[in-house]
């Protein structure tokens, strides 16, 4: 029997919470939004062509597993990441980690984690875990979007990590080797905080960043002429559930930011981040108008332009507020 | 968004229990934790896409009866599939897949491509051939 005491702390994002459940576990304490935000988590990006189902992708973070890196690249933490090219390799390996008193962080496939309502269970590969254990052939699991830990049987594991489909996780799993005890933030936060102002202002493709926003703006106008009704909601539909879903805190991400703006301010004592933090949130705010309004429109089921028009407008403006607030922040570090 | 106004918009997707964590400010304006049990946009835009898989799944359960596609049509939808993601897991082209899914070509599949479709839907050889 292999038990591991494992500190489960329930976080709004599965990356950024099995960092932060991961590090502490191994002595270095930071939280979720610390993660994040030295992870440049940050994002915005409308991809028209990549389609999910038929419906166009858009995302409010950055790319599956880069805020990992980047965390560990920044604090010095030395991680062992492994893929597998068999199930039956992957499962030992994962086995006699465990049994060596390490928990282990996985790369899985919602679709496949039992412990999920049924409505959650799409084909998303990208979901982050921690296994901790194994306990009468069920492996313990602290899930970070779970409010407590949680236990899965080995078969539906294994499909898990081993789906297909983009990005397949190969049975990928990861764990620290070497943590610093303590690390100072101060040079991490800045460079976390200065990327994620390249990556918001000036990515020179007009699909990310707040350069995006204004292109989805433009492409939500357009809906009701260019789709039939039951096309146009649930293209709405999917911007909506990229930014309220599960693992998103709220508002595409943009208060799990505000609050890590708001440590940061104390940690390096810069009241202005302070302020920043504080109209992040407002920024936030818009963007929950947003989803209202779109909710809305996805309820009444019916294409009609001026419906449209005005949730383009509030993606415009949205846009131009994120835009000030990021050529703020970019001049407050 | 202020710790009050953390949305509790309870609903059946979420099967009750579900919470997940948001970060709202408190009355001194200081991010904290807040659980929220849904919101009513994620709720709306959550059944639709759910709607749009069932109707998916019930056409094609329809077309299979009809004797137009093979039963491969219909488990894709109802594995919330699409063409290039089950392709991936059987290890075809696109084509042939969509190959597959014509009744006759359907029928002389050999025993190991059946199977590789059985694995891709988690369910038996038996089942694969009929639908429920």
């Amino acid at each position: 029997m292999s038990e591991i005491l494992f500190h489960h702390t329930q976080t709004a994002h599965c990356e950024s919470g099995v960092i932060s459940n991961l590090l502490g576990h191994h002595g270095l304490k930071i939280s979720e939004p610390m993660a994040f935000g030295i992870g440049a988590g940050l994002f915005f990006g409308h991809l028209p062509f990549v389609k999910v189902n038929g419906v166009p992708g858009t995302t409010y973070r950055i790319w599956p597993g880069a805020i990992f890196q980047r965390v560990c690249d920044r604090l010095g933490v030395k991680m062992k990441v492994e893929k597998f090219s068999s199930v039956e390799k992957g499962m030992a390996a994962l086995d006699e980690t465990i049994a060596a008193g390490t928990p282990v962080g996985l790369l899985s496939s919602v679709y496949y984690l039992t412990y999920f309502p049924a409505s959650y269970r799409f084909h998303f590969n990208a979901h982050n875990l921690v296994v901790y254990g194994k306990e009468d052939g069920q492996y313990l699991v602290s899930d970070p979007i779970m409010d407590s830990v949680t236990t899965i049987d080995p078969e539906h594991l294994a499909q898990a990590r081993f789906a297909k489909g983009f990005p397949a996780p190969k049975g990928k799993m990861y764990y620290p080797v070497s943590v610093p005890s303590s690390a100072s933030l101060e040079k991490p936060i800045i460079e976390g905080i200065k990327q994620t102002c390249h990556y918001m202002l000036k990515i020179p493709v007009p699909l990310f960043g707040v350069d995006g926003i204004r292109f989805l703006a433009k492409r939500v106008k357009k809906y009701p002429q260019k789709l039939d009704d039951r096309r146009a909601v649930l293209y709405l539909g999917n911007i909506i559930r990229m930014q309220e879903e599960i693992g998103t805190g709220g508002a595409g991400f943009r208060f799990v930011y505000a609050a890590f703006l708001q440590e940061a301010a104390e940690l390096l004592n810069k009241p202005e981040f302070s302020k920043l933090a504080a109209e992040l949130t407002q920024v936030g705010d818009l963007w929950r108008n947003f989803a209202f309004a779109a909710g809305r429109v996805c309820k009444s089921r019916s294409a009609n332009d001026v419906s449209y028009n005005e949730l383009s407008e509030m993606l415009f403006r949205t846009a131009a507020a994120e835009e000030a607030f990021f050529r703020k922040l970019s001049k407050a570090i | 968004m202020k710790k009050e106004e953390v949305p509790q918009d309870k609903d059946n997707l979420h099967e009750g229990t579900f919470k997940q964590i948001m970060y709202a400010v408190d009355n001194s304006g200081n991010y904290v934790q807040v659980q929220s049990a849904g919101w009513e946009p994620e709720n709306i835009a959550l059944g639709q896409a759910w709607e749009e898989v069932n109707k998916r799944v019930e056409t094609a359960k329809q077309k299979v009866l009809a004797g137009e596609v093979s039963p491969i049509a219909y488990y894709m939808e109802k594995n919330i599939m699409d063409l290039a993601l089950l392709a991936n897991y059987v290890g075809k082209f696109q084509w042939q897949v969509k190959r597959h899914m014509k009744p006759a070509v359907f029928a002389r599949l050999s025993q190991k491509m059946l199977q590789k479709y059985a694995d891709a839907f988690k369910i038996s050889i038996a089942d694969l051939q009929q639908i429920k």
